[in-house]
């Protein structure tokens, strides 16, 4: 919790958004604490960006406010903004300059200027594994070197919030792992980092607390362990002795896949038990060589919050 | 650097960096557009008492050179940076809209001044252009091409595509430019279009820019000091309007 008397990260209230007929947000409540690496779900067109753009004052709600550290986004717009780093989707650059002149043009508008901005400033081109490429044009850089310095330039102010709206979009393996392993860092260095992602293996591993956003609203908020008890479902992997041709009627409906002697069956957690299932196969004359049980992921929580209303 | 003087420095680096087409381009075009009419109208009066059509020339083409590309400056870079999404770095950063609309518009008067320079420079050598009245001169060549820059920002700020801003270019600042005097003296025109030309502002900027080379003008230089600085006011409070509310730019 962040401590009483100490402003949230960042904290929104009733927040709306029309576009034209659209409700793109609809009465976003939410605070995230200081120091706390959030995640930011849900499905295309849920509101996320909308959301992040509110907050970073690129879109401005219709109802509601929104605060970075304190600070509402458009009443004390300098301060919220000088606090706040967004890393954003899409890969934009400005082709008249260099990776050095971009990072000294973004240091600038934050009024930050001297030696101490400027080895900053070269250290995430080294951290980011830019450091040779700091005099080449942003249009000679890859898809990838492009956005690390995307990324370098939402920190090049060192700011309190970072938001990533889905950094990993069409990076490649390599690149992803020490593009975490720097925001790791920025977390244990006490940055609050909020994340969007389609890649839900990475919020799982990473966040604390996550947000599953759905139609504009958070159908669900809370910590990763939460979320993962709120499974629905978990899975039953059996192995049988011989091929099984017709599966017990008690069991069709259960099971989700079958090749030969392996059968996979998805269990509602409270109403399936695994000894019915066994004790079902054994029935019709079945001998379960071996079994293993997952657990249901964040992926699993996540496909049954966003279309349980479908 | 502050916020704002880090964009000023931003948008002038940007056309020094295409000086060859932002600057060099438009001397150039000025220069022939001198030399045509030199040779065609050699030996003929000018517009004005006492000044050889040639001399006459030379402010028109310097003010009408600064006008175009003061425009052509803070609207093509905010048209750019909005279609190429790098518009996003300045918006993210804490510049307040004032910041935000002095950087372009100072960056796009320093353009229009290197252009007027350069046409001078180049004009100077077929045509002797004495200067009467400096203050004058500075005056005019500050607020028509920071009028002009401003503007550019409203156009800037309302256009999606580049037609649409080809479109403002080529059907209101073009005609605008060319139907204010670049070429002939107000007072060479019939009653009609005489009396449809002062409602053009831009005529304003050209005659008072010119007083200030020769001493004489078709409008008293204070009364299109005024003309000119009401227009800048007018635009100005528009962009300033346009880029306060979002407009087009936080959407």
């Amino acid at each position: 919790m962040t401590p009483p008397g100490v402003e949230a990260a960042i904290t929104v209230e009733g927040l709306h958004k029309h576009f034209g007929k659209v409700h793109a947000l609809r009465g976003i409540d939410l605070k995230v604490r200081r120091g706390e690496f959030f995640g930011l779900l849900g499905p295309n067109g849920a509101g996320k960006s909308t959301l992040i753009n509110i907050l970073a004052g690129l879109t401005r709600a219709n109802a509601g406010r929104a605060l970075i550290c304190g600070h509402d986004v458009v009443g004390a717009y300098r301060q919220a903004r000088r606090a706040l780093g967004v890393v954003p989707q899409e890969i934009v650059f400005d082709p008249f300059f260099t990776v050095r002149e971009v990072l000294a043009i973004q240091a600038g508008y934050f009024g930050l200027k001297g030696d101490d901005n400027k080895r900053w400033r070269e250290e995430l081109l080294t951290t980011l594994a830019l450091a040779d490429k700091g005099c080449a044009n942003m249009r000679s850089l890859s898809g990838g070197m492009k956005r690390r310095v995307l990324i370098a330039q939402a920190l090049v102010h060192r700011p309190q919030v970072v938001i990533l709206d889905e950094p990993t979009a069409g990076v490649d393996v390599e690149l992803r792992a020490s593009l975490w392993a720097f925001v790791r860092r920025l977390h244990a260095e006490g940055h609050t980092i909020v994340l969007t992602t389609h890649y839900l293996e990475e919020a799982e591993s990473l966040c604390d607390r996550i947000a599953i956003m759905k139609d504009g609203q958070i159908t669900a908020l809370d910590t990763k362990e939460a979320l993962l008890r709120r499974a629905l479902r978990k899975t039953l992997c059996v192995t049988t002795l011989d091929p099984v041709a017709v599966l017990p009627p008690a069991l069709l409906a259960k099971v989700r896949r079958q090749t030969e002697n392996h059968l996979e069956f998805s269990l509602q957690k409270g109403t399936d038990s695994i000894p019915e299932v066994l004790e079902a196969l054994r029935a019709s004359g079945h001998v379960v060589v071996d079994l293993t049980t997952e657990q249901a992921d964040l992926e699993d929580v996540f496909l049954e919050l966003t279309q349980r209303r479908q | 650097m502050t916020g704002f003087s880090t964009l000023f420095y931003k948008e002038i680096l940007r056309f020094y960096k295409v000086a060859f087409q932002t600057i060099l381009a438009p001397v150039v075009t000025a220069l022939l557009y001198l030399l045509v009419f030199a040779s065609t109208f050699k030996g003929r009066t000018g517009a004005l008492p006492g000044v050889p059509y040639v001399a006459f020339l030379v402010p028109g083409l310097m003010m009408m050179s600064m006008i175009q590309n003061a425009f052509a400056n803070s609207s093509s870079s905010l048209i750019q940076s909005k279609i190429a999404g790098n518009l996003i770095f300045i918006l993210l950063s804490p510049l307040s809209t004032l910041e935000f609309f002095l950087a372009f518009v100072g960056a796009a008067v320093v353009r229009a001044m290197c252009v007027a320079v350069g046409v001078y420079v180049a004009a100077i050598l077929f045509v002797s252009v004495p200067v009467h009245h400096p203050f004058f001169l500075v005056a005019f060549g500050l607020l028509g091409s920071a009028a002009l820059g401003a503007l550019g920002v409203i156009a800037g700020v309302w256009a999606e595509r580049f037609d649409q801003l080809a479109g403002f270019q080529n059907f209101v600042v073009v005609p605008l430019s060319f139907l204010s005097g670049v070429f002939y003296s107000l007072r060479a025109l019939p009653p009609v279009w005489r009396a449809l030309s002062k409602v053009n502002p831009l005529l304003y900027m050209i005659d008072g820019f010119r007083y200030g080379f020769f001493g004489t003008s078709d409008v008293p230089p204070l009364v299109s000091l005024g003309v000119v600085a009401g227009f800048l006011v007018a635009v100005s409070l528009l962009a300033l309007a346009l880029v306060g509310r979002g407009y087009r730019l936080r959407n």
